[in-house]
């Protein structure tokens, strides 16, 4: 694909490659108000969206330097009237497009003109196969829509990709999703067990699922995946507050992921904007390339002169970078620490803890519905800060 | 891992995309959660896996291009195992 007017690509310096996978959240706006949605729980304060202009720029930068993998998010990227301009320039700067998406607001007209613009792909998200759970969690009548847009998927010729996120409330319906899912004729279905960050932070003690109906989830999973064979593929992600050593999260902060949040702010990973002391960079007053070689917030933990003990001596550092930044933050009150999903980790007792504790709500549950659980659910007219614990404390 | 014969038209799998990426000098096999860098020969071969040309297409192709013989059995088994990531799909 030639890039016209492109110089050749910035050698890597100090060992940083490309940003190869770009991430835009072209809006915090969104119709749905997902318990475990991973924005900022103070989006609502955040100011106004790029115009298409900048996003417009911000994808020649990127892509001069060798962003090739571009997802298109939010809140609901179809809340964007110009998202089929976006996605048209982005086709022809030769990226590959994955729109993530609800499929609120997914009409014929809308599906048409996007594949016309050369979107590449869709995932459609769901929370539940049964319509009362799915609309209780996400406060809106929304199945029955996602039934239609699912069809107007594989009809315009798209791999049907569905995205359901799991938790507590219902990850026993395992068994009715992946149902759910052979019906609409899905070929790629992700469990993913949510992790916790943003809102999900916020509804953790009424999300974390216990390690039993975790293995009764991968057990139905098995048995589906024997049933149904090579016409869908299943992925499970367990979360990873089960496991003892952490995720090589963004294959380590500033090596292969930019994101750009709705106001511009570029930011190392989804969820970044948490972390205090990282002054992140906008797009409005950089460009691409200085931002990703150049900014501290991006140089701020690669390498690894940023890690502490034990992650500084571990041999297996240059495995995982010690995880997560962000969940080392919200459960440490330090992203310079190890993730605590670290059994190495001094801190891990807290990742075992809230386990524990799920242990314990899942065995005393007269709710199995979830219904009286004090959730949290994502609202612009709710939306603040959220006060990591230990800084509480320390407060007093 | 099954042979693939001769006589099958193998093309890169709906919603996966190929291409030359500068920036890293390869080949890389663009799919929704990510990105395979191929290295040389299984660049040269997933390039020329339209739907149209056939396994000995490919082969005859390759050796023409590269002045070798003999290639049909690495092929093959590059195009079984791509086939098996589903990273191929077969056209009759």
């Amino acid at each position: 694909m030639a890039l016209q007017g492109m110089g050749p690509p910035a050698k890597a310096s100090h060992g940083v490659g490309p940003p190869l996978w770009l991430l835009l959240e072209l809006t915090y706006r969104c119709p749905l108000h997902c318990v475990f949605c991973y924005n900022p729980t103070d989006f609502a304060s955040v100011g106004a969206e790029l115009p298409t202009a900048d996003w417009i720029r911000v994808l020649r930068e990127a892509r001069a330097l060798g962003a090739v993998q571009l997802g298109l998010s939010g809140g609901e990227p179809l809340a964007r009237e110009d998202l089929e301009a976006i996605v048209a320039q982005a086709h022809g700067l030769g990226f590959y497009i994955n729109l993530i998406t609800s499929g609120i607001g997914l009409t014929e007209a809308r599906i048409s003109a996007l594949k016309a613009a050369g979107l590449d792909h869709i995932q459609l998200s769901f929370q539940d196969s049964t319509r009362e759970m799915n609309d209780f969690l996400s406060s809106t009548r929304t199945f029955e829509l996602k039934a239609k847009v699912a069809a107007l998927i594989r009809q315009y010729d798209y791999p049907m990709v569905l995205n359901v996120v799991l938790h507590r409330l219902n990850i026993d319906h395992v068994e009715q999703i992946l149902g759910m899912a052979e019906a609409l004729g899905a070929q790629y279905v992700e469990l993913a067990n949510t992790q916790y960050y943003g809102w999900a932070w916020l509804n953790r003690e009424q999300l974390l699922p216990s390690r039993a109906q975790l293995e009764r989830a991968e057990a139905v999973t098995q048995r589906f995946r024997e049933r149904i064979g090579s016409r869908m593929k299943i992925y499970f992600v367990v979360p990873d507050y089960f496991e003892t050593r952490p995720k090589a999260c963004m294959s380590g902060l500033g090596s292969v992921f930019l994101a750009i949040a709705p106001d511009g702010i570029a930011m190392p990973c989804h969820a970044a904007r948490m972390l205090p002391g990282l002054t992140l960079p906008n797009v409005r007053d950089s460009d691409i390339r200085t931002i990703w070689y150049d900014s501290p917030a991006f140089n701020c933990f690669r390498g690894e002169a940023w890690m502490k003990e034990p992650c500084r001596g571990c041999p297996e550092r240059s495995k995982d970078f010690g995880g997560c930044r962000c969940q080392a933050y919200l459960l440490t009150g330090d992203a310079a620490n190890a993730d605590p999903v670290c059994d190495l980790s001094p801190h891990h007792h807290l990742v075992t803890e809230a386990v524990a504790r799920a242990e314990r709500a899942a065995a005393t549950a007269t709710d199995p519905s979830g219904r009286d659980a004090a959730l949290v659910f994502r609202d612009h007219r709710i939306s603040i800060p959220v006060v990591v614990a230990s800084e509480r404390a320390a407060r007093g | 891992m099954s042979d693939v014969p001769e006589t099958v038209r193998p093309a890169v799998a709906k919603g996966l995309r190929l291409q030359w990426e500068a920036a890293q000098e390869a080949h890389v096999l663009l799919y929704p959660e990510g990105m395979v860098k191929l290295n040389g020969s299984a660049g040269a071969i997933m390039s020329r896996c339209d739907g149209v040309r056939t396994v000995a297409d490919i082969v005859a192709d390759l050796e023409r291009t590269y002045g070798m013989s003999g290639l049909a059995g690495d092929v093959r088994a590059f195009l079984a195992l791509a086939l098996e990531r589903r990273w191929l799909e077969l056209r009759e």
